[in-house]
């Protein structure tokens, strides 16, 4: 039980805290890509210009 | 009406003929009808026969309701086939979207029903803490029944009709597409209904899981897991037919409240009846990993339920509103993706020293802390999405109401990972303050930005100009604020007043209470929390009253000045 425990801890500690932190520079860079700019200015309107 | 070019391609039927006409183009049964009645004429006899051999009469009162209510559907599938014309609604009408608007001004009126009954049965239990007499001595009155009544009428009933609603009618805005399915939109608004009715009258009548706001027992699990199924269904099929390519945000969080629920529902609900003929059930799991599903569920039943479904409406609501785009898209996206990882893995935090290992409460308490950050940045874009147009919080009662909403957001999204923390947790947990923080981000977040959506979307949904009266809209406002602090801050002070007479001490190590005694201390706070509750009541039952007088009223109502937005005119 403890060894399971101890094994566990330490994949979510390294690899855990590895894909988490991966995940959201992935986020981030799809978030800030200047080549996503003015697809998302466009979205944000998407509400207001309905017909 | 014009001839439909695209047919409602949902349920149809094989061939190459449209659904719902033959070859010679005369009516014909469409698969989804036909195969609905079959399988409701179906259930109407299992129902009977389940009715007759139950072991419990609350059971088969349950039985009997749903074979009747089977059996009403199979009527009004054939009275709706009847009755419609050959081709079934057509997807666009001149190139315009054909909107299915039916379900989503049914979910529109049932929320406000919904809310008031749960608003009331809250007060009477508020009284009932206060007079304990209230409890009548009877079975079905004791506070025990009433108090899932309550929380279950509001987060599901309220809640969730108005989450139907503002899904049904956002995610066809912003797709610029007619809602999928024929019969499926309502089938999952009046199949959601119905369970509220059947777990509803289930407390009243003693039947329960015992699992916080996962009280319904195995048959009505079953039923709503079949519902909320079509309802992704639906809400996909109608992402899938979209006219815009770029999803608006208010659909993701839509989506993840609607992903996630099912996948909590059927994890915490895994339990096997005793028999097909017994209302009684039991779970899976045991022990603390029961204990530990059961909050898994329950923090998240909060933070997607309450929090992603009702953050879709901030996102569509109150930029419509104050008619100008969310303040950032970028962190709308960055919001969106934080909120959904961190959230599922705060649930621990509700069972602080218990035998749940500790590291695993520390990592609750981690967790909920680190929500702090997206939850900041969501509340941050709400109210930023309106620079440039703050005047309009003086003129506008609405849009006040959905911006405090979002105030109220911050403000319980900070007390609750402050609350998380292990040591202010050994105050506050089983205390009145856990209540508080819970009513003000229920009544000052949940309710305030439903209100909201509702005053937009009535005139919207029933083609008027305007509310029958916003003075009114203000009165609501101001009424349930004050009732809202009078509640929170009551509850803060027994709170935290329960929590120190629990933890003192005489100078000889003796407890220095009784427990008596903290639950005489609350009267007085138990009372002020009381008459906040009314005070909530009222402005929800002057609401009810302008709803329905702005539906009424032929046309637009003009009776107020100064709001006369333009942009805020329904499209339609």
């Amino acid at each position: 039980m403890n060894e399971t425990y101890r094994a566990l801890a330490e994949f979510a500690q390294t690899w855990g805290l590895l894909y988490f932190v991966g995940l959201f520079a992935c986020v981030l860079f799809y978030a800030l890509s200047p080549k996503n700019k003015k697809q998302f200015e466009d979205a944000a309107r998407l509400p207001l210009s309905e017909d | 009406m014009s001839q439909p070019n695209t047919p409602g391609a949902e349920f149809s039927g094989s061939g190459a003929t449209e659904p719902g006409v033959d070859q010679s183009g005369r009516k014909k049964l469409t698969f989804g009808e036909g195969g609905l009645a079959i399988v409701f004429a179906f259930l109407t006899v299992s129902c009977i026969t389940v009715a007759a051999k139950a072991t419990d009469p609350a059971y088969a009162f349950h039985a009997y309701l749903s074979a009747f209510a089977s059996l009403a559907t199979v009527f009004v599938i054939f009275n709706r086939y009847f009755d419609r014309p050959a081709a079934l609604p057509p997807l666009e009408i001149d190139g315009k979207p054909n909107y299915n608007f039916g379900p989503v001004k049914f979910a529109t009126l049932a929320a406000m029903f919904w809310g008031i009954a749960g608003f009331l049965v809250g007060v009477v239990i508020a009284f009932q803490l206060a007079f304990p007499v209230l409890n009548l001595d009877l079975p079905w009155t004791a506070f025990g029944r009433l108090r899932p009544l309550h929380t279950s009428a509001v987060i599901f009933a309220f809640g969730g009709n108005v989450l139907l609603a503002t899904s049904f009618y956002v995610v066809q805005r912003t797709s610029r597409a007619r809602l999928a399915g024929y019969l499926a939109p309502w089938f999952v608004v009046l199949g959601y209904n119905f369970f509220i009715v059947i777990a509803g009258t289930g407390y009243l009548l003693g039947i329960t899981q015992g699992k916080e706001y996962a009280e319904p027992e195995w048959y009505a699990d079953l039923w709503l897991t079949v519902v909320w199924v079509t309802y992704l269904l639906v809400f996909l099929a109608t992402l899938w037919r979209r006219r815009e390519p770029h999803i608006y945000v208010a659909n993701w969080f839509y989506l993840a409240f609607i992903v996630t629920i099912a996948m909590l529902h059927l994890g915490n609900n895994a339990s096997i009846p005793v028999s097909v003929f017994s209302p009684k059930s039991y779970i899976v799991w045991s022990g603390v990993q029961d204990a530990m599903v059961q909050w898994w569920y329950g923090h998240n039943a909060v933070g997607f339920f309450l929090t992603a479904g009702f953050l879709a409406i901030m996102y569509y609501f109150i930029p419509k509103r104050a008619d100008r785009p969310v303040y950032s898209y970028r962190l709308s996206i960055v919001h969106f993706w934080a909120l959904i990882f961190i959230y599922i893995w705060a649930g621990p935090h509700h069972l602080h020293y218990t035998a749940l290992p500790d590291w695993a409460q520390t990592l609750g308490m981690t967790f909920s802390i680190i929500l702090w950050m997206p939850s900041w940045g969501g509340m941050i874009n709400g109210l930023m999405t309106l620079s440039g147009a703050w005047d309009k919080l003086r003129t506008d009662p609405v849009l006040r109401i959905m911006v405090v909403s979002v105030a109220f957001y911050g403000m319980s999204t900070f007390e609750g990972p402050l609350m998380s923390v292990k040591s202010v947790n050994s105050l506050s947990h089983y205390t009145d303050w856990t209540i508080g923080h819970v009513h003000s981000g229920a009544l000052g977040w949940v309710a305030y930005i439903s209100f909201g959506a509702i005053y937009c979307l009535v005139p919207w949904l029933w083609k008027k100009r305007e509310l029958y009266s916003l003075r009114l809209v203000n009165w609501h406002f101001w009424i349930s604020t004050i009732g809202i602090v009078f509640y929170i801050s009551s509850m803060w002070v027994a709170g935290i007043l329960q929590g120190l007479m629990w933890r003192a001490y005489t100078s000889l190590g003796f407890l220095e209470y009784s427990f008596i005694e903290t639950v005489e201390a609350m009267h007085p706070f138990y009372l002020i929390r009381a008459v906040g509750g009314v005070l909530f009541l009222v402005g929800a039952l002057l609401m009810a009253f302008n709803l329905y007088m702005t539906i009424r009223e032929p046309g637009a109502a003009e009776a107020d000045s100064g709001v006369r937005n333009p942009s805020l005119v329904p499209a339609e």
